[in-house]
């Protein structure tokens, strides 16, 4: 049997200790041991992008991590992004404009979206198919993806301009 | 009082709208529910020992070391689970003198693919199962392999199964009108040689099965990431011998399918066979490894073919020879001929030519079984005749687009019968090819095209004109002797509330099915759409039905659902007359109430109706029941399929030093007959494209020369991702089909269709200054150089 040690880490914003084998990778405890479904498991070797997670404030493969290697880390997945403005003008777009079909791709594509989105000022067509280009999608063809993205960023950059411009007119 | 009426009636017609999916919205949550992510108690896991051999005899195997293992619950041989599973054989009776071999979950004295399961170890966790697996010894003794189709009829070729004499599983010739008289007065004849190169589905969600047997009631309930549940369960039940009742099969959220989740695996059935020896859930998910190892493969063909024309750019006739490679089993229950088949049977299919010659051999070969994946046989049939077409167009000097236009089957000529028997009821390829040229502004490309290459930029422009095959009805299997139906049902009540829940057959693995269900349900009941909820999936609830393969869904499936809608409408109208004291024909519903049918006045909402229906029918007249719910059934009659068609257009830039080709842009003009949902529709189109690409430019199962797959990690196989697919942009055509009410024919296969002929096409445009032309299925960097004797 496997040997299991304690771990202790922030995940979605809360300290939570849990026993965790040895061997077990980081996207398997969250789904196994905490009962978080939303990272989902397509290659376990790091390629496809489903299993994707914040991982200490970046973008990581939960498949590439072992449990255990977490400890102290502060983890975030899709679910702990539920009252995000930016994800969910992302989730938002993404159902507007059908940009998912069977879904298993989502979750990651979604985190990696919105990490994109959070540190890109302008982003553009281009560099949007650039950097989601380490999540594989079987089912879109990546358009609506890519489509629903920038259509997120058009409205967070329109509510923030609006924001600006009544920071503006209470200062006046 | 008129406007009104109109106001209401809009307000209830979703048929031809863009609507978002509800359920995007929930996966869009992560709030998915994949096999994988249900809870079971008493959950036990399996591992697979495998083939490391692509052909091998099983000497021994060695099981103790496993069974000592912690944890370890059992470990089963493909010699114990003969007693435990009925074999099959992967042969249907309408494809005759298809052979194949009996085959068991496991392999029992030989295993015959590099990857084939050959024990099973049963344990509490996967990864001590896995553990087991490791430590179990076969003692192999290697036998000769046949990789290469080409080889596996040569005299000399080790036979397979030598029970079945030779390798030839499938061999079917086609001939129709004078075919060498046709070349003997050709003004050209183009001919070439195309490869096309396994590729596989690749579904993100791997297979995934979690079978639960109940001992004491013999009830199997099976969750599976399928595509056709009621298929799933005439198989357990028949191969496990229990009753049909008794199996349940539930197919929860599906991530992706593509043909590739619709036929029956070993490492499945091998799930089901230890639970219900062990009486526990058992938990099957492919590792990636195992699903490139496992999962079916796709085309692997190699097809000669020539094509005659006359001076004016007539196509006279075709002659093909396909040869095809379907690993060492023609896959059950669908069989690996329907490819091959279908292949042939397409050829020349958008076009008048009055004589064809067609010859199939599928052949058995020692690499993973080959079946049906999204467009089978389509993406061979069209870039052999596309491919062709452009050669010929070429050598009389005809503008591409041009030669397709002066051989297209027209307007005046349907209902119209293929040289190879195909009947297409009507179709548009005038009209579709005068959309694209529109759409992409051809005229204008052609200029820049010149215009780049006098910079040295390389640019093409590629077409492929193409028919799919949709809405099969039971010539497609069910004459052949499977149990899988060919017709779809649906169940639909009415709530107190007056909110509308409809069960249906058709099954949703993305693409929409639950969407435009409800839609038509919405639109023929007249009620808001927020108001219908869709379930599919489970064969204790749904009504029985053929799913979804094949673009059926929306052409049978919705008609099911439209002709159930008419008759809960009819006989909640009957309910609504006899509370209001009027006639049925007086009354209609709209927008969610019995409205008058003359002025379009509410009378009274459903959810009155409802109220007094379910709750006070004592003030009902005695003898009245009211009838809430209502069932109806659909077959496609008239064609033995629908036909979709359209056109795509490639336009790409080849770097003639390094080899690369760069997409530019991408268009598909199609018509798939009444279009439910545009939004819908239009994605079909493009995820569908982008897998044709995949097979076109990247994709490929490669093997050693002696059956050893080189490919087991997505690293090694590349995929299409963002930054390599152009944009692809969508026009329609709707020609409804008259055989269904409905008029839908099914988009999910079009896509991928044309796709790669379109890119080979433009390839070979972009590389008419060099004479050099490519053939070989996936155009990769190395093959573009070779064809310009650069490597």
């Amino acid at each position: 049997m496997d040997s299991v040690f304690p771990i202790t880490l922030t995940l979605n914003g809360r300290t939570v200790t849990h026993d965790a084998p040895q061997r077990m990778t980081l996207a398997d405890f969250l789904r196994q041991t905490v009962g978080l479904t939303a990272t989902h498991i397509g290659c376990e070797h790091g390629v496809c992008g489903a299993c994707t997670v914040y991982v200490d404030g970046r973008i990581a493969r939960g498949c590439l991590m072992f449990a255990i290697q977490a400890e102290g880390c502060d983890i975030r997945t899709l679910e702990g992004l539920a009252d995000d403005e930016r994800m969910q003008a992302l989730q938002k777009h993404f159902h507007a404009r059908n940009a998912l079909q069977c879904g298993f791709c989502t979750s990651g594509m979604l985190l990696t979206a919105h990490q994109y989105l959070g540190s890109q000022e302008e982003p553009s067509r281009e560099e949007a198919r650039e950097y989601l280009s380490g999540n594989y999608c079987r089912c879109t063809g990546y358009q609506a993806i890519v489509e629903a993205t920038l259509a997120a960023s058009d409205e967070l950059a329109a509510k923030a301009g609006c924001k600006d411009e009544e920071a503006g007119r209470a200062e006046a | 009082m008129l406007k009104r009426n109109d106001a209401r009636a809009d307000k209830s017609n979703f048929v031809g709208k863009t609507v978002p999916r509800e359920n995007a919205r929930r996966l869009s949550q992560g709030r998915g529910r994949y096999v994988d992510d249900i809870a079971f108690r008493n959950l036990a896991h399996v591992a697979f020992v495998r083939s490391p051999h692509a052909h091998a005899r099983i000497l021994s195997i060695d099981t103790q070391a496993a069974r000592a293992v912690p944890g370890v619950i059992d470990v089963i041989t493909g010699q114990d689970i003969r007693s435990m599973c009925q074999p099959w054989v992967g042969v249907l009776g309408h494809f005759p003198g298809l052979k194949s071999a009996e085959q068991y979950p496991l392999a029992v004295d030989v295993a015959r693919w590099h990857g084939e399961p050959v024990a099973v170890v049963l344990a509490e966790s996967r990864a001590l199962a896995e553990d087991g697996a490791d430590l179990i010894e076969v003692e192999w003794e290697a036998l000769p392999s046949v990789v290469d189709p080409e080889t596996a009829l040569e005299s000399d070729a080790h036979v397979i199964h030598p029970e079945l004499g030779d390798n030839l599983a499938f061999r079917l010739d086609l001939e129709k009108g004078e075919v060498d008289a046709a070349f003997a007065s050709a003004a050209h004849i183009a001919e070439g040689t195309f490869h096309f190169g396994r590729h596989t589905g690749l579904t993100l969600e791997p297979r995934s099965i979690v079978a639960d047997f109940d001992p004491a009631l013999r009830q199997l309930t099976v969750h599976h990431s399928t595509q056709t549940p009621f298929q799933m369960q005439d198989v357990f039940a028949r191969h496990f011998g229990l009753e049909e009742g008794s199996v349940r099969v539930i197919a929860p959220d599906v991530g992706g399918s593509f043909g590739l989740k619709l036929h029956v695996y070993g490492e499945e059935m091998a799930a089901c066979a230890l639970s219900i020896r062990h009486g526990r859930p058992v938990k099957f998910i492919a590792d990636r490894l195992e699903a490139f190892q496992t999962d079916i493969h796709a085309r692997d063909h190699r097809v000669k073919a020539r094509m005659a024309v006359s001076a004016e750019g007539e196509i006279l006739a075709m002659e093909v020879d396909d040869l095809t490679g379907i690993g060492p089993f023609s896959v059950y229950p669908r069989t690996s001929a329907v490819e091959g088949n279908q292949a042939i049977r397409l050829m020349g299919g958008p076009y008048r030519m009055p004589s064809y010659r067609g010859r199939l051999q599928v052949v058995f070969q020692n690499k993973t079984p080959m079946c049906q994946y999204r467009a089978v046989g389509h993406p061979v049939a069209c870039a052999v005749t596309e491919g062709l077409v452009d050669q010929a167009a070429h050598a009389l000097g005809i503008d591409p687009l041009e030669m397709r236009r002066r051989n297209v089957v027209t307007q005046d000529m349907y209902p119209h019968t293929s040289p190879t028997g195909y009947v297409f009821e009507r179709l548009s390829h005038e009209e579709c090819h005068a959309r694209l040229a529109e759409m992409m502004n051809y005229e204008r490309l052609r200029r820049e095209q010149a215009e780049a290459r006098e910079r040295g930029v390389y640019r093409g422009i590629g077409f492929a004109t193409f028919i799919e095959i949709t809405n099969p009805g039971p010539a497609f299997y069910g004459v052949g002797g499977a149990r899988i139906s060919a017709q779809d049902g649906c169940v639909m009540k009415m709530e107190p509330s007056g909110d509308i829940r409809v069960m249906v057959s058709v099954t949703e693995q993305g693409q929409g099915t639950e969407t435009i269900m409800a839609q038509i349900a919405a639109t023929h009941l007249g009620v808001p759409l927020e108001r219908v909820r869709v379930y599919t999936g489970d064969t204790q609830t749904s009504p029985y039905g053929g799913a979804t393969w094949a673009s059926r869904g929306a052409g049978i499936g919705g008609v099911a659902v439209m002709k159930t809608a008419e008759a809960l409408k009819e006989n909640l109208l009957t309910v609504a007359a006899t509370i209001l004291q009027a006639q049925p024909g007086e009354l209609d519903i709209s927008a969610g109430a019995v409205v008058s049918r003359a002025s379009g006045e509410e009378r009274m909402p459903l959810s009155e109706l409802g109220r007094i229906a379910y709750f006070r029918p004592d003030t009902l007249p005695a003898g009245f029941h009211a009838e809430l719910t209502a069932a109806r059934h659909y077959v496609p009659q008239g064609y033995p399929f629908a036909f979709t068609n359209g056109v795509q257009a490639s336009h790409l830039e080849v770097d003639i030093e390094t080899g690369q080709v760069r997409l530019l842009d991408h268009w598909v003009v199609e018509d798939c007959g009444r279009i439910i949902n545009p939004l819908l529709v239009d994605e079909q189109i493009r995820g569908g494209v982008v897998q044709g690409l995949g097979g076109a430019l990247f994709e490929e199962c490669l093997y050693s020369p002696e059956g050893q797959l080189l490919c087991g990690t997505m690293a090694d196989y590349l995929t299409p991702m963002a930054a390599e697919m152009p944009d692809i942009h969508v026009g329609h055509v709707e020609t409804p089909t008259e055989t269904s009410p409905l008029g839908a024919k099914g988009v999910g296969e079009a896509g991928t269709a044309a796709a790669p002929a379109a890119v080979m096409n433009a390839i070979n445009d972009a590389l008419s200054p060099f004479g050099a032309s490519v053939s070989r299925m996936p155009f990769t960097p190395e093959r573009v150089l070779r064809a310009l004797g650069k490597v």
